[in-house]
């Protein structure tokens, strides 16, 4: 079988997508933490486009943007699938993939603003959770998105699941009231608990740690 | 699988357009809803409460909504004349570019709906995405699909049949043939495949409908100015 290598960035929950997948289909990989600052030459070749992590490198071939690996690593590895095999089925889970590979950045904007700019992503970040725990199919009946199992769509939502509260810790604004999400607030219980995302999630207090200083230098460079 | 396909649509859509476009190449019968989308239809809200936009398909009374998630159902659904590659790697290839266009295609809905400043910015992001298409995802190939018309091409439709149209309502010149030669020659075999030569909205009435809408935009961005 050929090499799979995954470029990535510590604690990016992009790259963390690709990881847990990886992980969920039991798939050997080299990890390769990239410097952005410094972009490397095999991460400029691999992705000319973005120049972003994560890319995943399957022998020869590079694929970039994490929602696009993870669709790639399904047809490529079928066992412990991430989505489901009836067709329209399928197309619900697509469906909720894009939305969340669309609306989670909101939480970035939280993260990344201050004043009106900041209330502007809270409010997409409220409109986002509204959406999701009224409309998505499963949730609150079912233990995760996927159903009894984690499939792409609680792969896309990992954001949500870990990140959320960390910009939360390092903003002191409260994107998730409690009580206000019960069955969201459920679902990211259950993720978090899967011994295999358990297994793999950057650890809090580091991550709160490395986003504070981010924070303070992006502030500081307006 | 044969049963009743519905298609909620709108007739200036390229959305819209994408979808009877792979319709019509794999010879799928389907009946055609025109929504007004100014006053919605009970059907379109309840099929697509979310996002309350069409396009929607609705296959055994089961909706899908987003244009790219139901070209990908109907791949799927109905194998013959593929639109997708088979090797997971030129499907990962054909998705990304996919990707691409859509999340760049915000900034010609923006050069179109603004002025002054922000227009001119959107205008440079809008003529990069053309530039970056030109020098990597043709790559010498008759369509993005190879040597025949792919969910790539459908995807980037809007680009052969919108963008004059958009460019002449707007007054400014986003694809100079002179520079993107890959691009304008893809434009033309598109354009004269077919199945998509016979599933075109009428220019004028299109140009008609781009030049009231721009109007309006241009009377937003101006009464907000003072």
């Amino acid at each position: 079988m050929d090499e799979v290598k995954l470029l990535g960035t510590w604690p990016s929950p992009y790259s963390y997508r690709v990881i847990w997948a990886l992980k969920l289909k039991g798939i050997p990989y080299e990890y390769i933490e990239q410097d952005l600052s410094n972009k490397s030459p095999l991460l400029l070749q691999s992705n000319p486009v973005h120049k972003k992590i994560p890319v995943l490198i399957h022998g020869e071939n590079p694929i970039a943007e994490s929602v696009i690996i993870l669709q790639y690593i399904e047809e490529k590895w079928p066992q412990n699938p991430l989505l489901p095999s009836d067709p329209y089925e399928k197309a619900v889970a697509r469906f909720w993939v894009k939305f969340a590979d669309e609306n989670c950045p909101s939480i970035g904007k939280v993260f990344r603003f201050s004043g009106e700019e900041q209330e502007k992503g809270l409010k997409e970040c409220l409109e986002m959770l509204e959406t999701i725990e009224e409309h998505a199919p499963g949730l609150g009946e079912k233990k995760f998105f996927g159903g009894d199992k984690i499939g792409m769509v609680d792969l896309a939502f990992g954001p949500l699941a870990h990140w959320m509260g960390v910009i939360e810790g390092v903003t002191g604004v409260k994107i998730m009231e409690a009580g206000k999400f019960p069955r969201l607030e459920t679902w990211i219980k259950n993720f978090k608990e899967d011994p295999v995302i358990k297994e793999n999630l950057p650890e809090f207090q580091d991550t709160l740690a490395f986003m504070k200083r981010r924070r303070e230098s992006l502030l500081a460079s307006k | 699988m044969d049963e009743e396909v519905k298609l909620l649509g709108a007739w200036a859509s390229s959305f819209s357009y994408r979808v009877v476009w792979a319709l019509k190449l794999k010879g799928i019968k389907y009946d055609y809803e025109e929504e007004d989308l100014v006053n919605k239809s009970e059907a379109l809200l309840r099929n697509n409460p979310i996002h309350k936009k069409i396009p929607v398909l609705v296959h055994a009374g089961k909706p899908v909504a987003e244009s790219m998630v139901i070209l990908e159902y109907i791949e799927e659904v109905w194998p013959q004349t593929p639109l997708l590659p088979q090797d997971p790697h030129q499907r990962a290839l054909a998705r990304f570019w996919i990707k691409f266009g859509e999340d760049k295609s915000a900034e010609f809905f923006k050069l179109f709906q603004t002025v002054g400043e922000e227009q001119e910015r959107a205008t440079e992001e809008a003529r990069e995405l053309l530039k970056i298409l030109e020098a990597r995802a043709l790559e010498g190939r008759k369509f993005f699909n190879g040597h025949k018309i792919g969910l790539t091409d459908i995807a980037f439709g809007w680009i052969a049949c919108w963008l004059d149209v958009l460019e002449e309502a707007v007054g400014v010149k986003l694809l100079d043939a002179d520079s993107l030669p890959k691009l304008q020659a893809w434009i033309e075999n598109f354009r004269e495949d077919p199945v998509i030569k016979e599933n075109l909205p009428n220019r004028d009435k299109l140009l008609a409908y781009y030049n009231y809408r721009r109007e309006m935009f241009i009377e937003a961005a101006t009464s907000r100015i003072d």
